[in-house]
């Protein structure tokens, strides 16, 4: 029997999220998968019309309630679960949306989750990085059990346009709790390239002793049309925000270019970029484990290679 | 009596270089140092300084694991932790086994918060506490960076998101997992140590809480991961523009 994949489509009311393409491709692994996206929104109309121009997609099924105008995964759990009957895979992403809401819809299951799938070999085999991306474990469920998953965002593609889905009205009768409001999120808004997605990325570490001289690596990343990264001990000293956190519990990132710049490089950091095409360090130490990972290593004095990096590529 | 239960696990300690086994049936945890998930202990330093505020009367840490856990829950009721619950069990113990047998000891002890780690930094599951809030039917906020408790009844979370803080409201109960910046858990001090081994700690199983261990996720396999090939190193910035043009990333 080949596999039915239900993912469940993170958006922000308007746009619908890259992450749920990747969740497009991840399901595509699965041979002759049926692949249907569930969009839950107050009004889903332009959400789902994106879902179903994703190439491999066949029908998008679409919740409307005003209690879905912002994502909590409480709220948003029960509904998944409704539609999740017929399904053999539950998929969503890995990213904060996803990890927090997956797991309340596994639970409310009582299905086993595949948190963050780097690869599906059947549809009862899966890949996915434990201790820190230090080991690859593959998991067997049994046949026959649906399986809730999380899709490792660094390990896919995003599925390419091109398709058209039906769209269906799906009507949910599950009871919504009202225990768990949202009040406000708030996000510093920015220009650049958004870190999860960009194709060059530049991370400042401790090294940088600031958050006014984390200018010199904006100023570069505009150059070069870069996101802008931080690792964990930069963002603890308050130099940068904390959606800029790259590394094991911060953002997982396969950029084609990453450039660390004073990042000494523990090994919480290095499973954010292991995916990276291309990786740079630029540090003082030249001991520092950055460099073991790095394609292209240059020991020195930061606050004059960044400026000299800047004019080379002007 | 107001009670926070805290859940934390026994884990390859994170300073640890970890190394798959030849024969593939996991990691090498023979003579390694083990020690509280970071992140339990920042959710059971959370859990204290709510009770030293006089937001709660107990604090009670609770794990599911083998005998050896016992030397965590040591560590956590050194750290400050009223008593202690060991659920044991050997073996592979999957999200949702915990988040069962996690259950029942709510149901007995009837917390008015539970916190946890976000993730193992075993497993990496990053599962249990939103499988606990699903099974308990109860709020979740998870990844918080700020839990302030605005009355008896209701809690506001500022939680670490991809988009920046996202703040929430839940009513109590609720179940809380912590991200990184949460707190700085405390030392703990050698007279604390000593106080520790008079504290109680029981020892419970599975069976006697009616939780049955299934493993619905079988492990085929541990590999190490590919590695990188090692880089060269460039004189100078000119150097390292030049070459990544040669390559075509620039």
């Amino acid at each position: 029997m080949s596999a039915r994949v239900l993912i469940v489509a993170e958006h922000d009311g308007a746009k619908l999220n890259v992450s749920t393409a990747k969740c497009v491709s991840c399901a595509r692994a699965l041979e002759g998968a049926e692949i249907t996206v569930a969009v839950c929104a107050a009004d889903p109309a332009a959400v789902a019309a994106q879902a179903a121009q994703l190439g491999g997609v066949a029908r998008v099924l679409t919740v409307a309630n005003p209690a879905n105008t912002h994502a909590v995964a409480a709220v948003l759990a029960p509904q998944i679960v409704a539609l999740a009957g017929p399904f053999s895979h539950v998929l969503g992403p890995s990213t904060t949306y996803g990890k927090d809401l997956m797991a309340r819809i596994a639970g409310l299951l009582g299905a086993p989750q595949v948190s963050d799938i780097m690869a599906i070999e059947s549809p009862t085999r899966f890949r996915r990085p434990v201790y820190a991306g230090n080991a690859i474990l593959t998991v067997e469920a049994e046949a026959g059990v649906q399986v809730v998953g999380t899709v490792r965002m660094a390990s896919f593609e995003a599925a390419q346009g091109g398709g058209s889905a039906a769209i269906e009205k799906a009507a949910v009768s599950a009871e919504l709790p009202t225990h768990s409001r949202f009040i406000s999120v708030s996000a510093a808004k920015t220009d650049r390239p958004d870190l999860q997605t960009a194709r060059r990325v530049i991370s400042g570490g401790r090294a940088l002793g600031s958050a006014e001289s984390f200018k010199i690596l904006y100023s570069l990343a505009d150059k070069l049309g870069a996101a802008v990264g931080a690792s964990r001990a930069a963002v603890d000293a308050g130099y940068a925000a904390n959606e800029m956190q790259v590394g094991q519990t911060g953002k997982i990132i396969a950029p084609e270019l990453y450039v660390a710049v004073g990042i000494s490089g523990a090994i919480q950091h290095l499973t954010g970029i292991k995916d990276a095409r291309t990786i740079v360090a630029i540090n003082k130490d030249g001991e520092a484990p950055i460099f073991e990972v790095a394609d292209f290593g240059l020991v020195g004095d930061l606050f004059q290679i960044i400026p000299e990096i800047e004019k080379l590529v002007s | 009596m107001k009670r926070i239960l805290v859940g934390i696990k026994r884990v390859v300690d994170f300073n640890v270089r970890i190394r798959v086994k030849p024969d593939g049936s996991g990691v090498v945890t023979d003579g390694v140092k083990m020690s509280v998930n970071p992140f339990d202990e920042i959710a059971l330093e959370e859990a204290l300084r709510i009770k030293e505020r006089g937001g709660a009367g107990e604090v009670i840490v609770a794990t599911v694991g083998p005998a050896d856990t016992q030397q965590q829950l040591r560590s956590a009721l050194a750290m400050g932790a009223d008593r202690a619950l060991h659920v044991q069990a050997d073996g592979v113990i999957e999200p949702l086994v915990a988040a069962r047998a996690l259950l029942k000891l709510i149901e007995r002890e009837q917390p008015f918060l539970v916190i946890l780690g976000k993730q193992a930094i075993d497993d990496d599951n990053g599962q249990t506490g939103q499988v606990l809030a699903a099974l308990w039917n109860r709020p979740q906020a998870t990844y918080a960076s700020k839990l302030e408790l605005l009355s008896d009844t209701t809690a506001r979370v500022t939680r670490e998101v991809d988009a920046g803080l996202e703040t929430l409201e839940v009513d109590l109960p609720a179940v809380i997992t912590t991200d990184l910046r949460l707190n700085e858990p405390r030392y703990v001090k050698l007279p604390d140590i000593m106080k520790a081994k008079k504290k109680p700690l029981e020892t419970l199983t599975l069976a006697a809480l009616g939780v049955e261990q299934r493993q619905q996720l079988k492990l085929v396999r541990f590999e190490p991961p590919p590695q990188r090939q090692k880089g060269i190193r460039v004189k100078d910035a000119a150097e390292l523009v030049e070459q990544l043009k040669k390559k075509g990333v620039l």
